[in-house]
């Protein structure tokens, strides 16, 4: 992105600036407080443990949507196949478990294959987009109706229900945790270590300026290939999280959350050119937009109007969340 | 590169050629595929289809990453706003048409604002908005009845106007020579380009820029609005998110039509080839006897072969 209004660095800025250069998801952090706060004023019982819980294991599969689209937004791309890749990994499993007769080895097999097929569905894309150099939103999209084709093949009509022991344990809890917090904890593990690798920071650099990462010497065909892997990996995980959630397969399933992936990674304060994003605020972004409609519904919005308000608010936040940005980058 | 070769790596003449093998390919698979009949009604549905690429063409030729994918919900919601404003009587259509027109220009308006004054990033503003159309359709149809097209619309999109030809096709000629005298030949048309190859030079050079970005934007608007009146007239009634299917596709079509999405190149004449392009080939795959999982898994395949032939992004070089 060429930015025509000179960037003057202002020297004296105060304290508050360097929080935001240290910690960009503040203002999401700040954002999603007030809905919690707002939920609470409206109903009291929607901030007990139970409902968080159910909050969190509701838009987990948004989280990891969101965490996906992030990488590929580092480097300057974007992702409109994320939630077709969702839905194939989704039936795909679903498929495989049930035909596997369900136990946990079948299941774990499954979950293994589910993780290589989202990732062939990043190396397609990845070609596509970096090698082949087609455009990356509408080449995509392109391979977005292509898997949501093969999800069709796999399960032509929505409804195969997932094995008891893989929903149950989403769900449930272990050792009195309920298990969707293991899941988190995991995540924040892999996130950091990710954040500590040489691939996140070249994803970055080949976002913030392509030609000049290309010059110092970056191999940037492959570094965009690699965001795309780490997109469809993050997706595949997306699908499991999902797969608990509804215990079942729909080949459709994903097609709406692409769009919302993208809300959420702009809510989190990332730019949407690359080479300034923040997961965390990816994560923040996808729960603030599962607070929003907890939010209207616990408002008494009339059911009618639902929609309505809460694309207006969705609308409302994502402006604060540019602006917020852009602020911490300025 | 010899002059031969760089007329055929223009982008109209390789729509123009693709159009041509794809209704050869049509017809051989299913004879009748490319009579007079059916070209006429691929050609409607083309004319849909570019009506709502005209406004996303000119929101793309003017850079800084415009897109607008609010445009499928301007569709759905002109479509609702035309039954009902008409209701199946033909002295309503002059009152739809200006409502519908009133609506597009207003989401347009909304759009450019968050763009300009906001700057916002155009993809996050039109997505934003086009959740908020989406909600507001459900409240309009909770609401209201649905409505029907009045016959006289319904004539002009789906019965021979003049020379035995639809009148949404005269319409659609009309806005590709309307949008080919904008865009060569007057002020505004330079200045979307301007804006779109430099949008800092074109400040200096005086081009108000904000205005003409905001104008894009219900232009675009405008001419979804149109595109939902015309398609009430080819269904007879709308039904929910019928425009949802404009949102990518006139995307895809200006991509065809060889308009950059990085904005500042291209025109009109192409994204109609474009247009047309794509409903051939989604007409192709309607006829052949493949199960919805294939057709879909084709479709994708081709577009991304298809977009092969077009202006790829160029190699780094050091």
């Amino acid at each position: 992105m060429t930015t025509t209004a000179t960037d003057i660095r202002s020297s004296g800025a105060g304290g508050l600036r360097s929080w935001l250069e240290r910690y960009p998801f503040l203002p999401a952090l700040v954002i999603l407080l007030a809905l919690l706060a707002l939920n609470g004023v409206f109903s009291p019982n929607s901030l007990s443990f139970r409902s968080l819980t159910g909050l969190l294991s509701t838009y987990m599969a948004l989280v990891m949507l969101a965490i996906a689209q992030t990488y590929v937004v580092s480097a300057g791309d974007i992702d409109l196949s994320a939630g077709a890749t969702l839905s194939l990994v989704n039936v795909a499993i679903v498929v495989l478990m049930e035909r596997w007769g369900g136990g946990a080895g079948a299941v774990l097999l499954a979950l293994a294959l589910g993780v290589l097929i989202g990732l062939a569905c990043g190396l397609v894309n990845g070609i596509v987009v970096a090698a082949l150099r087609l455009q990356a939103i509408v080449a995509t999209f392109a391979t977005s109706i292509f898997f949501t084709g093969l999800a069709l093949y796999v399960m032509p009509v929505a409804g195969t229900p997932a094995p008891a022991l893989f929903w149950r344990t989403y769900g449930g809890r272990l050792f009195g945790v309920p298990f969707v917090f293991y899941v988190l904890a995991v995540l924040a593990v892999l996130l950091y270590l990710l954040s500590r690798t040489r691939m996140v920071t070249e994803l970055l650099a080949v976002g913030d300026d392509q030609q000049a990462a290309y010059q110092t010497g970056l191999p940037v065909v492959a570094v965009r290939v690699k965001g795309y892997l780490l997109c469809g990996l993050f997706s595949a995980l997306a699908a499991f999280c999902l797969t608990g959630d509804t215990a079942s397969g729909d080949p459709l399933v994903g097609g709406k959350m692409t769009l919302y992936s993208v809300a959420a990674v702009v809510l989190g304060g990332s730019a949407l050119a690359g080479g300034w994003t923040t997961v965390v605020g990816s994560l923040l972004g996808a729960l603030t937009i599962g607070l929003v409609n907890s939010l209207v519904f616990f408002m008494g919005t009339p059911s009618e109007w639902q929609n309505f308000v809460q694309g207006l608010a969705i609308l409302l936040v994502l402006m604060a969340g540019v602006l917020a940005g852009r602020r911490a980058r300025a | 590169m010899s002059s031969v070769t760089a007329f055929f790596k223009q982008p109209l003449v390789v729509a123009l050629i693709l159009i041509v093998a794809l209704l050869y390919l049509g017809q051989s698979l299913s004879p009748g595929f490319a009579s007079a009949d059916q070209i006429l009604r691929l050609l409607i549905v083309a004319s849909l289809l570019g009506i709502v690429a005209a406004g996303q063409n000119v929101v793309i030729l003017g850079g800084r990453e415009g897109i607008d994918l609010s445009v499928g919900g301007v569709v759905s919601l002109s479509a609702i706003i035309a039954g009902n404003v008409m209701n199946g009587a033909d002295g309503g259509i002059l009152p739809a048409v200006l409502a519908c027109l009133a609506a597009g220009a207003f989401f347009g308006l909304l759009n450019g604002l968050g763009v300009t004054l906001l700057r916002i990033p155009p993809l996050v503003m039109t997505l934003g908005m086009l959740g908020v159309l989406q909600g507001l359709l459900v409240v309009i149809r909770q609401g209201i009845p649905s409505g029907r097209a009045a016959p006289g619309l319904s004539a002009f999109v789906t019965q021979p106007f003049a020379f035995g030809i639809p009148g949404i096709i005269w319409l659609w000629i009309a806005i590709g020579l309307f949008m080919a005298f904008m865009l060569n030949r007057t002020v505004f048309g330079h200045r979307i380009y301007a804006i779109g190859s430099n949008e800092h030079a074109a400040y200096m050079a005086g081009v108000p820029v904000h205005l003409m970005r905001i104008g894009l934007f219900m232009i675009s608007g405008m001419f979804a609005a149109i595109a939902g009146l015309c398609l009430l007239g080819y269904s007879g009634s709308s039904f929910a998110n019928v425009g949802e299917q404009y949102m990518l596709s006139s995307i895809i079509a200006v991509v065809f039509g060889g308009t950059s999405l990085a904005g500042g190149k291209g025109g009109y004449t192409g994204t109609m080839a474009g247009a047309l392009l794509l409903v051939i080939l989604q007409g192709i795959l309607t006829t052949v006897n493949i199960d919805e999982s294939g057709r879909q898994m084709v479709f994708g395949a081709t577009l991304l072969l298809l977009m092969l032939f077009y202006g790829r992004g160029r190699a780094m070089r050091a």
